[in-house]
């Protein structure tokens, strides 16, 4: 049995009308969320089994078991546990057994009405999978002898395994009343009902035993320490006699040994039934224990957190018993109410969203935690509201959500639609199969604030594409969030996101959609947000087109063939104004500054957004512009006092294509191989004309007869760096040190951009008249790439000892490799030039085993040798050296 | 009462069943939907002439294809079978009120259920003829619907329900009743993600049994729908298992969810319980990140053919992603393999909220 299997198992009977006067109130009051709280705290003390009862006169019984046995089930703490349903009236059981998914025990059915009835709802609870509380009950009334309660088991445990009920789901209760009333005859009632517990368990095999024991105390009500030791005595003799459960409440149950020796000896005596004066032996020494009992225990040590942690603890527990206070507290920690949502609320749910999002936390309480925010979010909305600033009442945002064409999935989109009600949205549901026609009409009449896609079958991610798509042809800029089981964030950035120039966010779950929605309409948030989402998407495609999947690769042949159709015939390929190497010895920094790229330099620091717009950014703008300024101080003592010096160096060589590789003639007669560079080619399949990529398809083949050319360069900007880096360290300044390194980057990679447009203009010169705006520049709208060892294109570091070779790097410049390739100083860059004007930048993405083993031999290496180089892209499993 | 029509079947069905699961594995179909998308279907197709004038768009509503694409489902089934399928599905799986609902098509339960029934009898019974030796049968396939009657729609008030239990055992009983009609062997109820909903629809054949005068086989298949083991409505799997163990179903297991490797686990949870046969037919893999299921037909053959080794199941085959490849490939798998011996039982109280419980 993978499960332990149960000494004595505890049934929780404080959601009980007729035996809690507290829940009794609740219910009768309507006030369904505190009877919950009654049923929590019951499985949090222990109790296994839940009694739920609803016998009232004044109430509608069985409405009331619906109401409350639903709410039990979008319940985990509480719904983990199986569920007694206890009532009277036959018509309130059969409505529990419409609710209950699991396997429930009925409470209880008997021969009071002779056998018909009992046979009938016996054929019934059957029919639903429960087992039964068989009460020893028959026309003549309660059994209370030993004698009758056994026959009357007896005889009901005949019938129903003779109907087919099975022996192991009958529970029977013999009938637990109470003792030391003061009427003779009642003392012998405890110690009847362990007889007859040992009797019926001899008797009738596989059924069980349970009973009310709090009956058994009937007479110490208002005595509670008293009450507690005759259950724990009572129960101590019971369970040895072979009851199997009772219904106690768990929470107050003493520990038999515990028990002061006094007390536990004349509670003995009376349950026992061992002397004729027990009862008032009892009484004399009663009194002493009153108001003693034990108090309700419950884990409140997450009270004493932080409210932060605390708002975290209520949400991941659903626990809104003190959320209004807890966020008041924050509001009035915080300066504006929107950023207790913004902030620990947010954080809180985000907490929720990733236990789910890795199973540690299912649907039913994540829509749990929603109700808790919603109730921290409508106690702060009359102080957002209150704010003029913020100047808008009514909902946070307007949603329009639909399952797309063609799908009729909705559960979860419908969870996604209550969840971010209850945080304030307002949602516009379409429904399912809504075509985008709808989906575009609606959001123009509604003037929503964005748009949910939800789909849960494969053909749908198409036709999200194609809602995508139209709401860019209606020129919308509304964010379009992206949801469903078979949607992903990588479907999301490398399909959807680009056929849409809106925002284009994919919500991983319910509970991540009210922070994504929240941020979508945040004033503060949004612009920030929806850069760095485009940031990550961008990431991720361009990941994508690096490491394509390894079954769509297509053989190397397939491949060469496929390569990109280049009209030679007809090309003129430019030659350098000189083949010669040209080294710049120092690089005048000034002229290079106008040419940073600035947006790479803040990502660096985390600051999301593009330059120059992230200077105005409502949330990060402030930090921007404090460290740009930093930023511009600090270059210009670097141009001014000379703190680094730039150089460079570069050249051209006569060169002719020969298959994927590139042959580096040593002069223009073409005759004497200098070099080779080895080039990758991509081997995924490409759809419609696309080719498979290659650098080399670039450069003229050697059969066209045609005079190309290729370049190489090698760049720094990082020399002299280490002297001011440990000038900075020395004075504990680690902000400007890496400060410093970035800067040396941008100005290394602003030198290679400075280089290549001087290449284009003069030193190679095919693009002699171009002019570019720097801002084209920097979106490398000019004929030529220039390629690094190392990235997308040519992804081989190991290519770059050849290319410093060539260049004489180290000594033009002072750039070295280490061993790894790295170059040294970090701030240096380093590449080839090609000019023909459909050559640009691609990712080589996974290669097969072919090619690799091609590329070992062209690069007269091993196959280990070449696949350690090309780790990050081999396409298939690599070859192991050693096998067991 | 209600006069009642008794329908006694030609055969012992379930024994049958049950005496063919002693000697070997049996094999399930795969995915009736990914094969429909296939044949690349246009709104035209799924309408067909009967229902050209239908105002909703009926795209995607692959249960009346039965009705107007009768020959795509013949093909399909005839795939399955011809790849060495025992067991075939009717093409029913959204055969409900509750979901032909979104498609306007609540009138056409019976007869989409009756026609889908009739055509993989058809089938069925052609293989059977052809090949007596391995004779065929046909399960009505009956889906989750698309509502719960464990979770509340409404966030704001958790105690509220879109749908009352009584309500869904009726249309559940609507939709068994045709597929009996039209001629099914068993009934199969799965992708059970909200047990409750199993539940109503074990209710619903408990009064069709009464009604017709025998026990109608029927196989159960929980969907799980976190990697933990659980369903939507919270359950693990042996916890779902002691809910429904008293319907004393021909087999009980798992399909959808997730690839086989996943599903092991929970597998093998339920076939250490069950005092029933085992039958698990898993995804095609999970969906890659294009939402693709390219598990290929051998990896998900390899994977069976484990659970088959270790002795976890009686019957295979596979759900969302897997063609008639799968098929063969499974059925060539497990061939040769030794079903699962069911276990026995002991007597014991079992219990289960969302959790199983042993008393």
């Amino acid at each position: 049995m993978p499960q332990p299997i149960a000494q004595f198992i505890n049934i929780g009977e404080r959601t009980n009308v007729t035996g809690s006067a507290r829940f009794k109130k609740l219910i009768m009051a309507g006030d369904y969320e505190a009877a919950l709280d009654v049923a929590r705290s019951q499985v949090e003390n222990g109790a296994q089994i839940i009694d739920v009862n609803m016998d009232e006169a004044m109430l509608d019984s069985a409405e009331a078991m619906t109401i409350f046995l639903n709410l039990i089930a979008t319940e985990p703490d509480i719904a983990r546990v199986p569920i007694m349903i206890d009532s009277s009236k036959w018509s309130v059981i059969e409505a529990g057994l419409k609710c209950v998914p699991g396997k429930a025990i009925v409470n209880s059915i008997s021969l009071k009405e002779g056998e018909a009835p009992f046979l009938e709802q016996a054929r019934i609870i059957r029919r639903f999978g429960a087992a039964t509380v068989v009460m020893a009950f028959d026309t003549d009334g309660q059994a209370d002898t030993v004698a009758r309660k056994v026959a009357i088991c007896e005889r009901s445990y005949r019938l129903l395994t003779e109907a087919g009920f099975p022996a192991e789901d009958i529970i029977f209760d013999p009938n637990i009343f109470a003792v030391a009333t003061g009427i003779e005859e009642h003392n012998p009632y405890a110690h009847y009902f362990i007889e007859a517990t040992s009797q019926i368990k001899s008797r009738c095999p596989h059924a069980k035993i349970s009973g009310g024991v709090s009956n058994v105390s009937f007479s110490f009500r208002g005595n509670d320490q008293v009450r507690e030791a005759m259950h724990s005595v009572f129960l101590y003799h019971a369970i040895k006699a072979g009851m199997d459960m009772g219904i106690v409440n768990a929470g107050q149950l003493a520990v038999y040994d515990d028990i002061d020796a006094e007390l536990r000896e004349r509670v003995e005596d009376v349950i026992l039934n061992r002397r004729e004066d027990a009862t008032d032996r009892l009484l004399e020494i009663a009194e002493r224990y009153k108001g003693g009992g034990k108090q309700r225990i419950e884990d409140l040590s997450w009270r004493e957190a932080e409210v932060e942690k605390r708002l975290e603890h209520a949400l991941v527990k659903g626990i809104d018993k003190w959320i209004v206070e807890d966020t008041e507290e924050a509001r009035q920690k915080a300066e504006r109410p929107i950023q207790v949502i913004e902030g620990p609320l947010m954080d809180g749910m985000n907490v929720v969203g990733d236990l789910f999002g890795s199973g540690k936390m299912f649907l039913p309480q994540v829509v749990k935690s929603a109700r808790v925010m919603k109730k921290a979010v409508s106690h702060l909305l009359p102080y957002i509201e209150a704010e003029k600033t913020q100047g808008k009442g009514g909902p946070k945002g307007r949603i329009l959500m639909a399952t797309v064409k063609g799908d009729v999935h909705d559960i979860g989109k419908n969870i996604v639609g209550v969840v971010l009600q209850c945080n304030n949205f307002e949602v516009i549901d379409l429904g399912v199969m809504v075509p985008w026609q709808d989906i575009l009409d609606r959001a123009h009449q509604e003037k929503v604030d964005m748009i949910g896609l939800s789909g849960l079958i494969t053909p749908s991610l198409d036709e999200m594409v194609t809602v995508a798509e139209e709401m860019e042809r209606a020129g919308l800029d509304l964010p379009l969030l992206i949801g469903g089981a078979t949607t992903s964030r990588m479907h999301t950035a490398v399909k959807i996101a680009p056929a849409y120039s809106g925002p284009v966010v994919h919500v991983l779950d319910a509970s991540r959609s009210v922070g994504v929605a929240g941020t979508l309409v945040s004033d503060t948030m949004r612009d920030a947000y929806v850069g760095k989402i485009r940031t990550d998407y961008d990431d991720i495609r361009e990941k994508r087109l690096a490491r394509p999947k390894a079954d769509r690769l297509i053989s190397l042949d397939a491949a060469r063939n496929n390569r990109a159709a280049i009209d030679w015939e007809g090309y003129q390929p430019p030659r350098p104004n000189s083949l010669g190497r040209v080294v710049f010895d120092d690089f005048p920094l000034s002229d290079l500054v106008e040419r940073i790229d600035w947006t790479p330099f803040f990502r660096t620091w985390e600051l999301a957004g593009t330059y120059p717009g992230i200077l105005k950014d409502p949330v990060v703008g402030e930090a921007a512009r404090s460290l740009f300024q930093d930023a511009q101080d600090m270059l210009a003592r670097i141009v001014k006092e000379r703190w680094l010096k730039a150089r460079g160096v570069c050249a051209f060589w006569p060169a002719n294509a020969d298959g994927d590789d590139v042959i580096l003639w040593t002069d223009d007669s073409r005759t004497q191989e200098l070099k080779r560079v080895h080039f990758l080619r991509q081997q995924q399949q490409k759809r419609g004309d696309r080719a498979n990529d290659c650098l080399a398809d670039f450069i003229a083949p050697k059969h066209t007869g045609l005079a190309d050319y290729m370049g190489g360069f090698a760049v720094t900007a990082g020399l002299g760096i280490e002297n001011k880096l440990a000038q900075f360290k020395a004075a504990h300044d680690d902000y400007s040190a890496i400060l410093l390194k970035a800067l040396a980057d941008r100005l290394a990679e602003a030198f290679a951009e400075r280089l290549h447009e001087r290449v284009r203009l003069d030193l190679w010169g095919y693009a002699a008249d171009e002019t570019l705006s720097n801002e084209d520049i920097i979106k490398e709208r000019y004929r030529g790439i220039r390629p690094a060892p190392g990235y997308p294109a040519c992804p081989d570091h190991s290519e770059k000892p050849a290319l410093f070779d060539l260049l004489d790097t180290p000594e033009a410049t002072g750039i070295h490799l280490t061993e790894n390739f790295a170059m040294m100083p970090a701030a240096s860059v380093s590449g080839y030039y090609l000019a023909h004007p459909d050559s640009h930048y691609f990712g080589i993405g996974k290669l097969g085993r072919d090619q690799v083993e091609d590329y070992a031999a062209r690069r007269g290496v091993s196959m280990e040798q070449a696949e350690k180089w090309l780790s990050p892209n081999l396409g298939y499993e690599r070859t192991r050296t050693i096998r067991t | 009462m209600n006069a009642v029509s008794k329908t006694p079947p030609v055969r012992d069905v379930a024994q049958a069943l049950r005496d063919v699961a002693q000697k070997r594995i049996l094999v399930l179909d795969g995915a009736t939907g990914t094969m429909i998308q296939s044949y690349k279907l246009e709104e035209a197709d799924y309408r067909g002439s009967p229902f050209a004038a239908s105002v909703r768009d009926q795209k995607g509503n692959n249960d009346l294809l039965c009705l107007t694409k009768p020959d795509i489902v013949r093909d399909i089934h005839e795939g399955f079978l011809r790849a060495g399928a025992d067991i075939i599905e009717t093409n029913s799986f959204n055969g409900t009120r509750i979901s032909q609902a979104d498609y306007g098509m609540e009138d056409q339960v019976e007869a989409i259920n009756l026609a889908a029934a009739r055509l993989a009898r058809e089938a069925a019974d052609a293989w059977t003829a052809k090949t007596p030796h391995k004779p065929r049968f046909v399960a009505g396939a009956i889906g989750p619907t698309n509502k719960t009657l464990s979770v509340s729609p409404r966030v704001s008030e958790p105690g509220y329900r879109d749908v009352g239990f009584d309500e869904m055992k009726d249309v559940y009983k609507q939709q068994a009743q045709a597929l009996l009609e039209g001629g099914v062997d068993l009934l199969l109820v799965e992708t059970i993600f909200d047990t409750l909903n199993a539940k109503a629809a074990l209710v619903a054949v408990d009064e069709l049994n009464e009604e017709r005068g025998y026990k109608i086989p029927v196989i159960l298949a929980v969907t799980i729908t976190d990697l933990s083991g659980r369903n939507l409505s919270g359950q693990t799997v042996e916890a779902f298992w002691y809910s429904v163990r008293h319907a004393r179903p021909l087999a009980v297991g798992m399909n959808c969810s997730f690839g086989a490797d996943q599903l092991r686990p929970h597998v093998q949870a339920l076939a250490a319980n069950a005092d029933t046969l085992i039958c698990v037919y898993p995804n095609a893999g999970l969906p890659n990140d294009m939402g693709e299921y390219d598990e290929c037909p051998d990896h998900t053959a390899g994977s069976l053919e484990g659970f088959a080794k270790d002795g976890l199941v009686n019957i295979v085959g596979g759900c969302c992603g897997t063609t008639a490849e799968h098929i063969a490939a499974i059925a060539k798998a497990v061939s040769d393999k030794a079903p699962r011996q069911v276990p026995k039982e002991e007597a014991r109280l079992r219990l289960s909220g969302l959790e199983p419980m042993t008393v």
